[in-house]
């Protein structure tokens, strides 16, 4: 899109592997545009937790090499990527936001950064987030919170605001999330970028730190519907290491992207996912979008999924309940923080998990856990717990329904754009609504979408268009999205984030700059 | 309250007021080459936290794939215990803290286990029958093992600092569960041995575990209530409160520790007192248990449905398959053996007591006599495991090894004396029994010169002995003869020194 910019940083993922891959540019000068853009506006962006600059200018490195040497290379070799701390590297930190993993350092990859390294994509670094990926604002991370590049006042989404962040602030082309309620589409909405939750099972959660593991997934962050296909498509396909890995090939994603057809195909706007509850300025940009679609040939239609109005209550009943036995396992015996209890003589190994989980947790954490705690304890566990799966299975079955009528949802991504730090922060429901409508997908394991719609009129924030398919036909999302986006390029006259102010740059001061 | 009466009741009062209820929980490590849900070796006795990985030591991100085999042979235990296997089922997740638990929560199953319904006849010393039933069989995982450093008994109270090993971490168990068994009366105790047992037996010929109880391999908690008897003989209806005794790993201390809670639970409740529901540690030195952990029905696992794992769906037609190829049921077995090898009934339980079926069999297998066999095995190597606190079939001999000293034996080039020799040489690591009669130079004196020689010296010696014998006393020939076994060391065919000494002293 951007591939004649005389700044590296302003080019697509694509567009960077095309000229990677005829000798243009070289992975090094990428990396190091990268590494430089990072330098200059992360002290006020605050996208990353660790940038592992010497680790990705030696991948650059092996990569032009590879290159040089005639090897044969994945299609986005040398391309940068960030990822969100939430998945372990090898030799990289990995906190998952949290003071109670502060200098964890993994003995081992994540599937899917197996498949990025093994792809030649170049690691930046792991962008911050909510801790343990529990918020919608990334203020709940242990390391400060990231702002977004719209407005230094205001929240990036979450709980991955750092790698919205990243690739909205241009440090990264790409970058990785994870969407367990929204985690990857309402940042993407909020910073007028690209983000997909593929269906559940598509992407290994093998590395990725369970939040509620039913319900985690990993997925693409990028600039354009053709950038995360491309990435999604390193990512995707079955894992052996996850047993709730679906055995299929990646979907063909930038085949969809590329043919971006929407003539004569049925979409439905969920009835639920809208109008009251939504800001004026996000309905007015989906509406036009809905309306191109049906000038392009689509025929849109309005379905209705009645149990989507219990979908939020379950989502805080499902994801405490598993939340609260995944983040067990951090209780400082081997690995992470250890806070040996003041004042205690020979302090049991009792006493040190109690003192590590108190310090090493920060409030939203524990409120988490202490909600799932009591959610699956004995004589609360039918009424609470159990009646929460029942309501997933009604919701799944409202996509089932809708489905049947329907080749793609389609909804605004977050009821408002980016609100202020801080706005929310003392009000964890109202905190909880920016994930009302990004929750029910899932709860029912289907793929979702968000891309930029425009401004809203009242605050000239992004304002994001959700996309759902059914399961398994991540696709279909890429076809949709990629023919609304040009439409939407075609209309602003270029990209959205072309309108986005010029951050405030720190002049670099790393050394060996070109 | 307290028990103002003495610690325990006479057994006979015991029985005789109460009705004992016993259940039993047999967990059994499989003997599959990987772990339950990672890749890592399950070989035992390998230096600390060398076989773990992310998978079992609960690293963040890293998640369990079920291992295949385990779940084979949790089938077909099912299968063997007579339990309808589940067609569908999802492991569960048992959330508790424990340094030794990687995740702080077992992966397990909960209501719904791969096995249900089943039962296990057991054969009683007398030849009794007596049937135990089967709630069910599960899958599980098996915890890291503390070791307490600094207290006097390796238990956690007292120790100055702990270290846990995790190379046990995600070994494959199932845990089988018997419903309450009631109406074994007097004999609870040892029903409670002959099903442990039983479930060995079970266990070793289906192949799945090495079941020994002394690496823990095969541990056993036995549940124990009293519930009064009515006038009439009958028992009352309403169930006592248990205690559940953890970690007996003898089948010899299921029955004492079965034993000991009922007697220690009857003079609690002859003196009016009630019985605490708790676990308790059993003391083999002491034959006692003592109070653990205080268990009530608050204890709250918060179990639901792991979600990092897909159901167990078995295939109606592998269950089939893997039902059609069981072993033959080890009771039956042993009546076939017994009969094929001529073994009286007393002969036959030693050999089963000493868990030395297999080991016969294939020791007659390469060759030896099955009465040869089994006088070794139940004999002296059984007296020689016991000595040592190991399982027969963990010494330091194989079938071959005893096959081929009881060749020696038959063919009199050792006599039984130097046979038990031979075999301590053989379990020191000495070889095969023929190198250890080489090296040990044991082998019967069988040439008659140098016997005779020895034969002349001792009438030389003892010519008022010889004098006897020539006027016909030949009774009197044993204190030759011990001389010159004497003089041999043993190493001679005594009833050939006999003829010797016969032969010179009367003539025909
Ligand atoms: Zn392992």
């Amino acid at each position: 899109m951007t591939g004649t910019s005389p700044d590296l940083t302003r080019w697509s993922a694509t567009d960077l592997a095309a000229a990677l891959a005829v000798g243009e540019v070289s992975a090094v000068e990428v990396t190091r545009a990268h590494l430089d853009r990072i330098a200059a506006v992360d002290p006020e962006v605050h996208a990353f937790l660790h940038v592992g600059a010497d680790g990705a200018l030696a991948a650059a490195r092996a990569v032009d090499d590879a290159r040089a040497a005639g090897r044969p290379l994945g299609p986005l070799a040398g391309v940068p990527v960030a990822v969100k701390d939430v998945v372990t590297t090898q030799g990289l930190p990995t906190t998952a936001g949290s003071r109670i993993l502060a200098g964890w350092v993994p003995p081992y990859d994540a599937t899917l950064v197996t498949r990025l390294r093994a792809g030649g994509l170049v690691l930046l670094g792991k962008t911050n987030m909510d801790e343990f990926a529990m918020g919608s604002s990334t203020e709940h991370s242990a390391y400060g919170p990231t702002h977004n590049p719209w407005d230094l006042e205001r929240i990036p989404g979450g709980s991955g605001g750092g790698s919205a962040a990243a690739v909205a602030a241009f440090e990264a082309p790409l970058a990785i999330g994870t969407d367990t309620g929204g985690s990857i589409r309402q940042p993407a909405a909020v910073t007028g970028t690209v983000g997909v939750k593929p269906t559940y099972g598509g992407v290994s959660r093998y590395g990725l730190i369970a939040l509620a593991s039913s319900l985690d997934q990993a997925g693409p962050c990028a600039r354009s519907v053709l950038d995360a296909a491309a990435l999604h498509e390193v990512i995707g396909g079955h894992d052996p290491r996850d047993s709730t890995s679906i055995d299929a090939p990646a979907p063909a994603a930038v085949e969809a992207a590329r043919r971006a057809d929407v003539r004569g195909l049925r979409i439905g706007v969920v009835r639920e996912l809208g109008g009251d509850g939504y800001q004026a300025g996000v309905r007015t940009r989906f509406d036009e979008s809905v309306q191109l679609l049906v000038d392009a040939g689509a025929e849109v239609v309005e379905v209705s999924c009645p149990s989507f109005e219990y979908a939020l209550a379950a989502y805080y009943l499902i994801l405490p309940s598993e939340a609260s036995s995944n983040l067990a396992r951090f209780d400082a015996m081997r690995y992470g923080l250890r806070v040996v209890p003041d004042g205690v003589d020979a302090p049991t190994a009792e006493q040190v998990m109690a003192a590590t989980r108190d310090a090493g947790f920060g409030d939203e954490v524990k409120r988490r856990i202490i909600l799932g705690t009591y959610a699956l304890s004995s004589g609360y566990y039918d009424a609470y717990y159990g009646q929460a799966q029942k309501v997933r299975t009604l919701i799944a079955r409202d996509f089932e329904a809708a489905f049947g009528r329907v080749d793609v949802l389609m909804s605004p991504t977050t009821p408002t754009t980016a609100f202020r730090l801080g706005e929310k922060l003392d009000d964890p429901v109202a905190m909880y609504l920016s994930d009302v409508a990004t929750i029910p997908a899932n709860l029912a394991g289907i793929p979702g979408m968000s891309l930029p719609a425009g401004l809203a009129d009242e605050d000239g924030l992004p304002v994001g268009v959700q996309l759902l398919a059914p399961a398994t036909h991540d696709a279909r999302l890429y076809g949709v999205g990629a023919a609304l986006e040009a439409m939407l390029l075609e209309r602003w006259g270029g990209p959205l984030l072309d309108r986005a102010p010029a951050l405030p740059t720190t002049a670099p001061t790393r050394e060996g700059v070109a | 309250m307290t028990a103002t009466t003495s610690e325990v009741l006479p057994y006979e009062d015991v029985v005789a007021a109460y009705d004992p209820v016993i259940g039993l929980e047999v967990h059994v490590e499989l003997s599959t080459v990987t772990k339950m849900f990672c890749g890592c070796s399950t070989v035992f006795g390998a230096e600390p936290n060398t076989q773990v990985c992310p998978v079992c030591l609960g690293l963040p991100g890293a998640l369990p794939v079920v291992n295949a085999v385990a779940v084979e042979s949790a089938v077909r235990i099912g299968l063997a215990l007579d339990c309808s296997i589940a067609p569908w089922g999802r492991f569960a997740r048992k959330n508790y803290f424990y340094p030794d638990m990687p995740k702080n929560f077992q992966t397990s199953q909960y209501d719904e286990p791969i096995a249900v319904d089943g039962h296990l006849d057991v054969e009683l010393d007398d030849g009794t029958v007596f049937r135990v039933q089967i709630e069910r069989a599960h899958m599980e995982e098996d915890t890291g093992k503390s070791l307490h450093v600094g207290g006097s008994t390796g238990r956690i109270h007292g120790a100055e600092h702990s270290l846990v090993d995790y190379n046990r971490a995600g070994i494959p168990l199932i845990e089988i569960v018997t419903r309450p068994v009631t109406g074994a009366g007097q004999r609870a105790p040892e029903v409670a041995r002959a099903y442990v047992g039983a479930v060995r037996d079970l266990l070793r010929a289906l192949g799945v575990s090495d079941v020994r109880m002394e690496q823990g391999s095969l541990r056993c908690d036995a549940n124990v209530s009293l519930r009064a008897r009515t006038p009439d003989g009958q028992s009352a209806v309403p169930l006592g409160t248990r205690t559940e005794t953890k970690n007996v790993n003898s089948l010899r201390s299921v029955e004492r520790a079965v034993r000991y809670e009922m007697t220690r639970q009857g003079a609690r409740l002859a003196s009016g007192a009630t019985i605490l529901q708790e676990t308790r540690h059993w003391h083999e030195d002491s034959g006692t248990t003592t109070s653990g952990r205080e268990k009530s029905d608050a204890d709250d696992y918060r179990y639901f449905p792991e979600p990092d794992l897909v159901p167990i769906a078995p295939d109606p037609a592998w269950v089939a398959t893997l039902a059609q190829t069981l072993p033959e049921a080890p009771p039956a077995r042993r009546r076939r053996l017994q009969a094929a090898w001529g073994l009286a009934d007393l002969q036959m339980r030693d050999l089963v007591y000493a868990g030395a079926t297999e080991l016969v069999e294939a020791t007659v297998a390469v060759g030896a006599s099955p009465a040869a066999a089994a006088k070794w095995w139940s004999g002296e190597l059984a007296r020689t495991a016991n000595a040592a606190g190991v399982e027969l079939s963990s010494l330091a001999i194989t079938p071959a090894q005893v096959a081929q000293l009881a060749g020696l034996v038959e063919s009199g080039r050792v006599n039984d004396t130097m046979a038990r020799q031979v075999l301590k040489g053989v379990l020191a690591g000495e070889g095969d029994p023929e190198q250890v009669v080489g090296a040990r130079g044991l082998e019967l004196v069988s040439d008659d010169g140098a016997l005779g020689a020895a034969v002349d010296r001792a009438i030389a010696g003892a010519p008022d002995v010889a004098a006897k014998i020539r006027d016909g006393k030949v009774s009197a020939g044993g204190a030759l003869i011990g001389a010159v076994m004497k003089e041999m060391k043993g190493q001679a065919d005594a009833a050939r020194v006999r003829e010797l000494v016969l032969a010179r002293l009367t003539s025909p």
